[in-house]
């Protein structure tokens, strides 16, 4: 069977990856890519990104990739020149898209960890809080992980160059473990797992290695968080370790920062803290 | 039951080494053999290449949302109840490629996906599992289309069924009528004696196929007492099940129900997680994704698992029909339970118990059933045709 099909445009697009807050790792993700990397520089004009290459391309780009969150005023303003410059801006990993690990300052006072951390904490320009790329300019999609998934990010930039809506399923971890045929380790060995509560993505790479989910993804479709928390607490997880559960590196991701309150709560209101 | 045409179908009885040679024969054959082994801390379904894979000696206590292996007190092989693992993943897998296409010129070729060659023996297929092939068989091959994946493994699949000796934690297929006897479609059936220093398995020929293979295999004639004996270990499978569902009524109580507040309840406890549809050996829903390269030069289409507890599987134009995880819930028991009976002529539940094992919070089907009828809505009288309410 032939089909005529359209040729190929002549130009290719422009991409480009812009880093804030972050450890590097998601955009290593793209560098990771080896055995594709050559079909992504056939594929698009690599215009601006400055851990592959130091030719820069600038004006407007095609499709921004976009890491890390947002924690200084200079990266608020830039990020706004950011987004003014981008046809299609997707954010990558877990800062991005939910502030990060760094945001566990949303739950503290920043300034007492600059004076506890800095000689100098005066010469700091940071800000209260560590907050994701859409809680500053409109996104188009964002992609989920600490790291991001290699396939998931070809998945995008494949589907935004067809002009396709790209496959990533905002499903619980559990459906891709159960695919792998995965043996559930809440269930067999109670484990805590945050599977349940968590977005797919990673191919249920923890309980794959008989781990339980540590919720890198973050928050799934209709999350029940308080319900999971029920049943792992019955299980014998202590309330502070189920705090620490959600509290790490989507803990400011809104149904991981809800519930990890609510177990805050009750444990000031446990201990009778006054706080 | 497709039921050999020669006469000669009197009982055998097979010895456990009898039963490598069983694995042998079907290796022999051709057969990729599959059955029950240990992994993980549970019960899987594995390629099997001897009778020293299977879970000999092994047990398992299930209840609602737990799962441990036990140590039984004899060298069973089949003293346990179903695991985590069901045969669809073998006869629907998770993941399926159906094409691929590749751009050759100004045009595209189109490939079909590669069918597997090699057909199936699954070993140990319990009563309920039966049924749920049979199930899975009307949904697949039963209508007007037919599903060619499923059809080119199905078709030719050698099924080596066993009667349970011990009754799950979470069974409750002696209410749904489809076990604890192995019963059905199969081309061997076997039901495990373990007493008094004997070891060895009453085996059944339900086809020609298996008339064949045990024609290959060392086995003699079994005794009356040998098939008394066989009995009453099926019997006392049934009589020691722990749960259960109505045999009449579920239907109607549930459609006469949908606005019952217990569907609330169980939806606070639900995680909308899918597992239950993951393990249900019934529940077939799937999507179809599309992929393709960088270069937008090869494309391919995949069928997975869905479930209906996904938004995006009740996705429809401008929004998920099914928004709310109550709604979810309702959807998938009330298909389960009632719908499917409309849809297919039967329950699309066979008392296997996954779903309630396998459950995070441990929801248990039985009883949200029983809660609705101790406390009903209303009581019949309804039009079911328009009785659907919409959340």
């Amino acid at each position: 069977m032939a089909t005529k099909l359209p040729r190929k445009p002549a130009s290719k697009p422009r991409l480009a990856v812009f880093k804030f807050t972050s450890c590097d790792g998601c955009q290593l993700s793209l560098l990771d890519c080896e055995d594709e990397l050559l079909a992504i520089a056939g594929a698009v004009d690599i215009a601006y990104f400055p851990e592959a290459t130091r030719s820069t391309l600038r004006g407007r780009y095609d499709l921004v990739l976009v890491e890390g969150s947002i924690t200084t005023p200079e990266e608020q303003a830039r990020v706004l020149d950011v987004r003014r410059r981008a046809r299609f801006l997707v954010t990558l990993g877990a800062c991005a898209t939910a502030g990060g690990i760094q945001a566990l300052r949303n739950f503290a006072d920043v300034a007492e960890f600059s004076a506890a951390v800095y000689a100098s904490p005066e010469h700091l320009r940071t800000l209260a809080t560590s907050t994701a790329i859409a809680a500053h300019v409109p996104v188009d999609f964002e992609l989920r992980g600490c790291p991001i998934s290699k396939a998931q990010l070809l998945e995008v930039v494949s589907a935004f160059l067809i002009g396709r809506r790209p496959v990533v399923p905002p499903h619980s971890v559990c459906m891709e473990c159960k695919a792998a045929g995965n043996v559930c380790v809440t269930v067999a060995q109670a484990r805590p797992c945050l599977g349940p509560v968590t977005h797919a993505g990673c191919g249920a790479l923890c309980p794959s290695y008989d781990r339980g989910c540590y919720g890198c993804f973050g928050p799934k479709e209709t999350p029940n968080a308080a319900a999971l928390s029920e049943r792992l607490l019955q299980q014998g997880l202590q309330a502070q370790e189920l705090l620490r559960l959600y509290r790490s590196f989507n803990a400011d991701a809104p149904a991981f920062r809800d519930e990890s309150l609510r177990i805050e709560a009750g444990l000031r209101n446990h201990t009778g803290d006054p706080s | 039951m497709n039921p050999p045409a020669d006469a000669d179908v009197s009982p055998a009885v097979l010895t456990v080494d009898g039963f490598q040679c069983l694995i042998d024969e079907l290796q022999r054959r051709g057969y990729r053999v599959i059955g029950p082994t240990v992994a993980d801390g549970a019960i899987v379904y594995d390629d099997l290449a001897s009778v020293d894979a299977l879970p000999r000696g092994v047990g398992d206590a299930q209840d609602a949302g737990r799962y441990r292996l036990t140590r039984r007190d004899d060298e069973a092989l089949f003293g346990y109840a179903v695991g985590p693992h069901s045969w669809k993943r073998f006869l629907n897998p998770p993941r399926l490629k159906l094409w691929s296409s590749r751009r050759e010129g100004d045009g595209v070729r189109v490939e079909p996906a590669p069918e597997p060659r090699q057909p199936l023996a699954f070993i140990g297929v319990r009563g309920c599992e039966l049924r749920a092939i049979a199930i899975q068989d009307r949904v697949f091959l039963g209508g007007r289309y037919v599903d060619r994946p499923y059809d080119v493994r199905r078709r030719g699949a050698f099924i080596v069924a066993v009667s349970c000796g011990t009754a799950g934690g979470t069974c409750f297929c002696t209410s749904m009528g489809s076990g604890p006897r192995a019963q059905g479609d199969f081309d061997l059936a076997l039901t495990e004696i373990v007493d008094a220093g004997e070891h060895h398995f009453v085996v059944e020929v339900g086809s020609d196929a298996g008339r064949e293979i045990m024609a290959q295999l060392p086995s003699r004639d079994a005794t009356s007492a040998d098939c008394r004996q066989a009995e009453r270990i099926v019997a006392a499978t049934a009589a020691s099940m722990g749960r259960s569902l109505p045999a009449e009524g579920v239907r109607e109580l549930l459609l006469d129900n949908l606005d019952h507040p217990r569907w609330d309840q169980v939806a606070e406890r639900c995680l909308s997680c899918a597992n239950c549809t993951m393990v249900c050996p019934t529940c077939f829903c799937s999507s179809v994704e599309d992929s393709s390269d960088l270069a937008s030069e090869e494309t391919a289409r995949e069928r997975r698992w869905d479930s209906c507890f996904t938004t995006d599987f009740a996705y429809l134009h401008g929004g998920s029909v099914r928004a709310t995880t109550r709604a979810r819930y309702r959807q998938w028991m009330t298909h389960k339970l009632a719908t499917w009976i409309d849809q297919f002529g039967s329950s699309g539940c066979v008392g296997c118990g996954r779903c309630i094992t396998w459950c995070p919070v441990g929801i248990d089907i039985t009883e949200e059933v029983r809660a609705i009828a101790a406390a009903p809505a209303r009581t019949g009288g309804s039009d079911h045709a328009d009785g659907h309410a919409q959340d």
